[in-house]
C-alpha cells in the first residue's frame, strides 16, 4: 500500500481508451463499475469535444460479483454493434476485472460470432502497466489485428508508395498539444516533398491500417506512444523508424538529416541541407533568438525541468543546448523507461531526478530554487506556492492546455512557441523580481471614493462571521449590497437576518 | 409530451427502469466535499490508480489545496494478499496522525476492497485502539452506489459514532453544541435564558446531510423563525462535535439521497424520522418547515407570506422558464427535489431519470411532486430509475427539450446539437437549499439559456456535421 495525493501517469485502461477513441469509428467497452467511464468527462472537458465520446461500460455490480458477468458484457458488444456499426469495438479491462479474472477473451470470441464489426481484447493489465505503456500497447495489437487480418484476407498492400512516403505514429486524443503538432508535422513533410500515407491513431480508419507498409518509414515523434508499433512493423516489413522527437532547433534538424539518411538509402536522392540551413537561420524565430540581446539575458540562470520522457528530455536540451540555461535537474515520471531519459540528458543538466512522487519533485524544486520551472500542471501549482514562474511542457494537463490557437511544440513553428514560452517565463519572473526591489508599481494609494469599504453601519458579531465565510471573491459586492439593502430600509445594525434579507431582495 | 392515458386510470408518476448504464460520478467523491464540511477529519480512499485518478480530474484544483485526504494505493503484492492489510493501514494511518493530527480518520473502502473481501469494519475497531485516532468505515463503492449516495455510507457510519447521552453539565455543554454556540457565542447567560425561551416546548430535533455552514446556519435560524430549536446536525463542522442522539429524538433529512442515514438513525439509534419533502426551492423549503411544525404540532406562522415574497423576488428568472420543458438524465439523485420545484416554476418535465428511488424516503417528495403537477396542470413526468444513457439520447432527439440537465460527458455534444444543457454536479455543490437559496438554483437552471439568448441570432445552434446522434 501507498499513500498517494496524486498521480503523474493515469490507470492503464485510460491508455487504452485514449487510443481506441482516437481512431474513427471504433468504440470501447469498459468492463467497469458504475463511476469508472470518467474518461468520458475528461475527453469532453479537456478537448472540449463535440461528439459523443465512443466509451460505454458494461457495469460491474453486486449482481456480477456474485455471479459473474454472464450474458452482460456479450450483450453489451452486441448490442453497440447493431446500434452504431463501429468497425472495431474494443473491451477494455480495469482495475476491477483485473482482480475478477473473468474470462474476458471469452467473451470476446463469443461476441464475434454475432458482431459485424472487429472485436478485441485489450491485452494491459492494470496492475503491471500504466496510461502511457498501455496506450502504447494497445495501438501496437491494433495494427498487428489488422495487418494479420489482411495478410489472412490477402489484401495486405506492401508494394511502397512511387514518391517518399512516412506513416506519423502516435498523435492521440488528450495527447498534449498532439493536433497542433500534427498538423505542423505534415507541414513539415509536405515542405520535404515526402506523403503522409497514415497518420495514426487520431483520426484514422482501421481498414487504413494495412496500407502501413506502403511507407518508406515510420515516424515516432513521442517517446511514449507509437514505438511498439513501429518496432513491430520495422520486424514484420523492414520499415526504418525514425524516433527522434523534432522538438527543438538542433533536434528537429537532427530528425530532419535521419530522414534523409534513409530516403537516401531506399534511393531517393534528397537532400535536406539547404532546407535546414533556411529554415533555422531565416524562417524560425528560435535560432536569432538565441542569439539575440534579450536571451543573452537569461545565459545562467538556474531552471528545472519535469515531465514525461519527450517532453522533459527534448526541453531540457533546448534550455541548456540552444539558450544558454543552466538546467540544475530534470527528471522525468516514466520510470519504466528511466534509461533512455539519462542517456538523452547527458551532459545537458547537473543531476537527473527519477520519481513519480510529487512530493519529492516539489521538495527538489524548493531545494533548487531555479528562476523558472518547467513542468506539468503539479510543478505549476509548486511554483505558485513558492512563487517561481512555471511554463507547462507536458500532461498532466487542464482544460488550458487545450488551446484553439495554433501552438504546436514541434517542428520550426514548435521552436518559436518553446522560444515564447520560455522567455514569457523569465521575464515574468525577472518583472516580480524587479518589483519587489523597487517596492511594488506604484506606492501612492488609489483612492476610489464609490467604493470604499468603509461604512457606518454596524455589524454585529454573527452577520460579521457569516460575512467572513463568505468566498473572498465575492464579499465585497455582498457587503456593499447588504448596507445599501439596510440603509434603504432604515436598519442601524446589520443582523443575520437583515443579511439574507438583503440576499433574497437584491440576490446579494 | 402528452401523456396518453385511459380516463378511468387516476394519473399518478409513472415508475420506470431500465438498463443502469448511465454516466455518474462514483461515490468516492463525496470525499471531496465531507473533508472540507469535517474540518479535524481525514479521508484515506482505500483503492487503486482508477480511483485515484478519478478524484484527481473531477476534483480538479481542490487537490493542490493540501486536501485531508489522500489514496491507500492498493499494489499488487495488496491483491494477492502478500502483503498484510492489516500492518499496511496502520503504516499509512500512523503516517497521516503524525502528519496531520486529525480527530478521525475516515476509511472509504472501494470496488477492490469489497471485491477482495478486505475486512475495513473489522480491522478498524483493532487499530483505532492501536493508534488512539476513531477509524470510521464507509463502504462508497461503485457496485453499490451513486455520486452523492457516497456521502449517505458516510454520514450512516457516522450516525453510529454520535453520543447517546446528554452530558450533564454546562461546561461540556457548551463545548459540544456548535450551532448552539455559534448562535450564543459572547452572549450573558440571561440573554441565552431569553433565547431559550423563543423556542416552543418539543422534543430534541437533530437535521442530518452535509451543507455549507452559512446554508446551516439559514435553515437553522428559519425554524428558529417557527420556535422550533435544531439540537444538532449530522455531520458537524468537526467531528468532536457530533450531536447528542438518544433514543426517541426525532431526526429530519435536508437532501433526497440520504436514505441509508435516515434507516440507520431509525432502526440503530431508534429515532422518529420525519419524512418530509427537502427543503429544495420556497415550496419546497415551506413544505419541509409546516411538515415538522405538524408533527411538534404548531402551528406555522407568516410561511405563506414568505414564501410568496420569494416566488416574487424570482419572478425575473422565472418567466424566462415558464413553459420550457426540462429532461433530467439522473445522476445525482437531486432529480426529483429540482424536478418539483422547476415544475412550480412553470416548466413541464417529461422525464426524471434518478440512479436509485427510495419510495418510502422520499415518499413526501413525491407526493408533493405528484401535486404539484395537478395544480399547475401539467402531465405527469415519468420516474426513470437507473437510466439507460443511449436511450435517453434517443428520447431527447424526439422529444427537443429546452433544458437538459446532465453529465459533463454529454454536455457538449449535446450543447453541440443545438440542446441547452446545465452541468448536474453544479447542483450538488451550489448552495440550494432554504427560502433565501432557491435563486441560486433559478441562476443555474437559466443560465444556458441566458447565454443562449445571447447567440440566437447567429445561426450557430448544430455544430456537428452529420445529423445521426451516436452516444456512448
Amino acid at each position: 500500500m501507498k499513500l498517494a495525493y496524486w498521480m503523474y501517469a493515469g490507470p492503464a485502461h485510460i491508455g487504452t481508451l485514449r487510443v481506441a477513441t482516437s481512431f474513427k469509428n471504433v468504440h470501447a467497452i469498459m468492463h467497469a463499475p458504475l463511476g469508472d467511464d470518467y474518461f468520458n468527462v475528461m475527453r469532453s472537458m479537456l478537448e472540449r469535444e463535440r461528439n459523443f465520446t465512443p466509451v460505454t461500460t458494461s457495469v460491474v455490480d453486486r449482481h456480477v460479483l456474485a455471479n459473474g458477468s454472464q450474458e452482460k458484457v456479450v450483450d453489451n458488444i452486441t448490442r453497440k454493434d447493431a446500434e452504431e456499426h463501429p468497425d472495431l469495438i474494443v473491451l477494455t479491462p480495469t482495475c476491477t476485472s483485473s482482480i475478477l479474472q473473468e474470462d474476458l477473451q471469452n467473451f470476446v470470441d463469443r461476441a464475434q460470432i454475432d458482431t459485424k464489426g472487429d472485436v478485441l481484447l485489450a491485452d494491459v493489465n492494470h496492475y503491471r502497466v500504466n496510461e502511457l505503456q498501455a496506450g502504447d500497447r494497445t495501438l501496437q495489437q491494433i495494427v498487428q489485428f489488422y495487418i494479420e487480418k489482411a495478410r489472412k484476407h490477402g489484401d495486405l498492400s506492401t508494394e511502397k508508395t512511387s514518391e517518399p512516403s512516412v506513416n506519423i505514429i502516435g498523435i492521440s486524443t488528450l495527447g498534449f498539444h498532439n493536433q497542433h503538432d500534427c498538423t505542423e508535422l505534415k507541414r513539415l513533410m509536405s515542405d520535404l516533398g515526402i506523403t503522409v500515407n497514415a497518420v495514426i491513431p487520431e483520426g484514422a480508419s482501421v481498414h487504413e491500417l494495412k496500407h502501413l507498409p506502403r511507407a518508406w518509414f515510420n515516424l515516432v515523434p513521442y517517446r511514449e506512444l507509437g514505438l511498439m508499433t513501429a518496432k513491430y512493423l520495422q520486424s514484420e516489413f523492414g520499415i526504418p523508424l525514425v524516433d527522434i522527437c523534432p522538438m527543438g532547433v538542433v533536434e528537429t534538424a537532427r530528425c530532419l538529416r535521419t530522414i534523409q539518411t534513409i530516403l537516401n538509402q531506399q534511393g531517393a536522392p534528397v537532400d535536406y541541407e539547404h532546407f535546414i540551413h533556411d529554415q533555422t537561420l531565416y524562417v524560425s524565430q528560435a535560432a536569432w533568438f538565441s542569439r539575440s540581446i534579450d536571451c543573452q539575458n537569461l545565459t545562467g540562470k538556474k531552471a528545472v525541468v519535469f515531465g514525461d520522457s519527450t517532453h522533459a528530455a527534448a526541453m531540457t536540451k533546448i534550455l541548456t543546448r540552444e539558450m544558454g540555461i543552466h538546467v540544475v535537474w530534470a527528471g522525468t515520471y516514466c520510470k519504466y523507461d528511466s534509461e533512455w531519459f539519462q542517456a538523452q540528458v547527458e551532459g545537458f543538466c547537473d543531476q537527473v531526478l527519477i520519481t513519480d512522487d510529487n512530493g519529492a519533485v516539489g521538495d527538489a524544486i524548493a531545494r533548487a530554487e531555479p528562476s523558472a520551472i518547467f513542468g506539468t500542471q503539479m510543478e505549476r501549482h509548486v511554483g505558485k506556492r513558492l512563487n517561481i514562474p512555471c511554463g507547462v511542457i507536458a500532461a498532466p494537463i487542464h482544460i488550458q492546455n487545450f488551446p484553439i490557437g495554433y501552438k504546436p511544440f514541434l517542428g520550426y513553428e514548435g521552436t518559436n512557441q518553446i522560444a515564447d514560452l520560455v522567455y514569457n517565463s523569465f521575464t515574468l519572473g525577472m518583472e516580480d523580481h524587479l518589483l519587489e526591489i523597487f517596492g511594488g508599481h506604484d506606492t501612492k494609494e488609489v483612492i476610489q471614493k464609490t467604493i470604499s469599504a468603509d461604512s457606518d453601519l454596524n455589524w454585529n458579531r454573527d452577520a460579521q462571521s457569516e460575512l467572513n465565510k463568505i468566498p473572498g471573491f465575492v464579499r465585497g459586492k455582498v457587503k456593499r449590497n447588504t448596507e445599501k439593502f439596510a440603509r434603504d430600509r432604515g436598519f442601524s445594525e446589520i443582523t443575520l437576518d437583515v443579511m439574507y434579507a438583503a440576499k433574497e431582495a437584491v440576490g446579494a | 409530451m402528452t401523456v396518453a392515458q385511459p380516463e378511468t386510470q387516476p394519473q399518478g408518476l409513472n415508475f420506470e427502469c431500465e438498463t443502469g448504464n448511465y454516466h455518474t460520478f462514483c461515490p468516492i467523491s463525496c470525499v471531496a466535499w465531507l473533508y472540507q464540511k469535517i474540518e479535524d477529519s481525514f479521508f484515506l480512499v482505500i483503492g487503486t490508480k482508477t480511483c485515484g485518478y478519478f478524484l484527481q480530474n473531477a476534483m480538479g484544483v481542490m487537490i493542490f489545496a493540501e486536501p485531508r485526504y489522500a489514496m491507500a494505493e492498493l499494489e499488487e503484492g495488496d491483491i494477492s494478499a502478500q502483503l498484510n492489510d492489516y500492518e499496511e493501514l496502520k503504516r499509512l494511518c500512523l503516517q497521516i496522525k503524525r502528519d496531520r493530527n486529525p480527530s478521525v480518520i475516515v476509511w472509504i473502502g472501494t470496488c477492490t476492497t469489497e471485491i477482495i473481501k478486505m475486512d475495513l469494519e473489522g480491522l478498524a475497531p483493532k487499530l483505532e485502539a492501536e493508534i488512539n485516532i476513531p477509524i470510521v468505515v464507509a463502504r462508497a463503492n461503485g457496485l453499490d452506489y451513486a455520486f452523492t449516495q457516497g456521502e449517505d455510507t458516510v454520514l450512516a457510519a457516522m450516525a453510529g459514532r454520535c453520543p447517546d447521552k446528554a452530558p450533564t453539565s454546562d461546561a461540556e455543554k457548551g463545548e459540544r453544541h456548535a450551532i448552539h454556540k455559534l448562535l450564543q457565542f459572547g452572549r450573558k447567560p440571561e440573554d441565552v435564558a431569553t433565547e431559550e425561551r423563543g423556542y416552543v416546548q418539543h422534543p430534541p430535533l437533530v437535521l442530518f446531510g452535509s451543507l455549507p455552514d452559512p446554508v446551516v446556519t439559514q435553515l437553522t435560524l428559519e425554524l428558529k423563525k417557527q420556535g422550533i430549536k435544531v439540537s444538532g446536525w449530522l455531520p458537524t463542522k468537526r467531528y468532536t462535535e457530533l450531536p447528542v442522539i438518544e433514543e426517541g429524538y426525532y431526526v429530519s433529512g435536508v437532501n433526497p439521497f440520504l436514505s441509508r442515514t435516515a434507516s440507520t438513525l431509525m432502526r440503530r439509534r431508534k429515532c422518529k424520522l420525519i419524512g418530509a419533502p427537502f427543503p429544495i426551492g420556497p415550496d419546497g423549503t415551506r413544505a419541509w418547515i409546516e411538515k415538522i411544525c405538524s408533527v411538534f404540532g404548531i402551528t406555522p406562522t407568516g410561511l405563506a407570506e414568505r414564501e410568496q415574497m420569494i416566488w416574487e423576488s424570482l419572478e425575473d428568472y422565472v418567466k424566462l422558464i415558464r413553459g420550457k420543458s426540462v429532461f433530467f438524465m439522473g445522476d445525482n439523485l437531486l432529480e426529483i427535489s429540482l424536478a418539483r420545484f422547476l415544475i412550480r416554476c412553470g416548466m413541464t418535465c417529461p422525464e426524471i431519470g434518478i440512479p436509485y428511488m427510495d419510495k418510502r424516503y422520499q415518499s413526501a417528495e413525491l407526493a408533493l411532486l405528484e401535486k404539484t403537477c395537478h395544480e399547475m396542470d401539467v402531465p405527469m413526468p415519468t420516474i426513470v430509475e437507473k437510466p439507460d444513457n443511449y436511450n435517453q439520447i434517443q428520447r431527447i432527439d424526439d422529444l427537443c427539450p429546452d433544458l437538459v440537465i446532465t453529465g459533463m460527458a454529454h454536455a457538449n455534444p449535446l450543447e453541440a446539437r443545438g440542446i441547452n444543457t446545465k452541468w448536474s454536479v453544479e447542483f450538488t455543490f451550489a448552495q440550494i437549499h432554504g427560502f433565501s437559496n432557491a435563486r441560486d438554483i433559478l441562476e443555474l437552471v437559466t443560465r444556458p439559456l441566458r447565454r443562449n439568448h445571447v447567440l440566437k441570432d447567429l445561426g450557430w445552434d448544430t455544430l456537428v456535421r452529420e445529423t445521426v446522434t451516436a452516444v456512448n
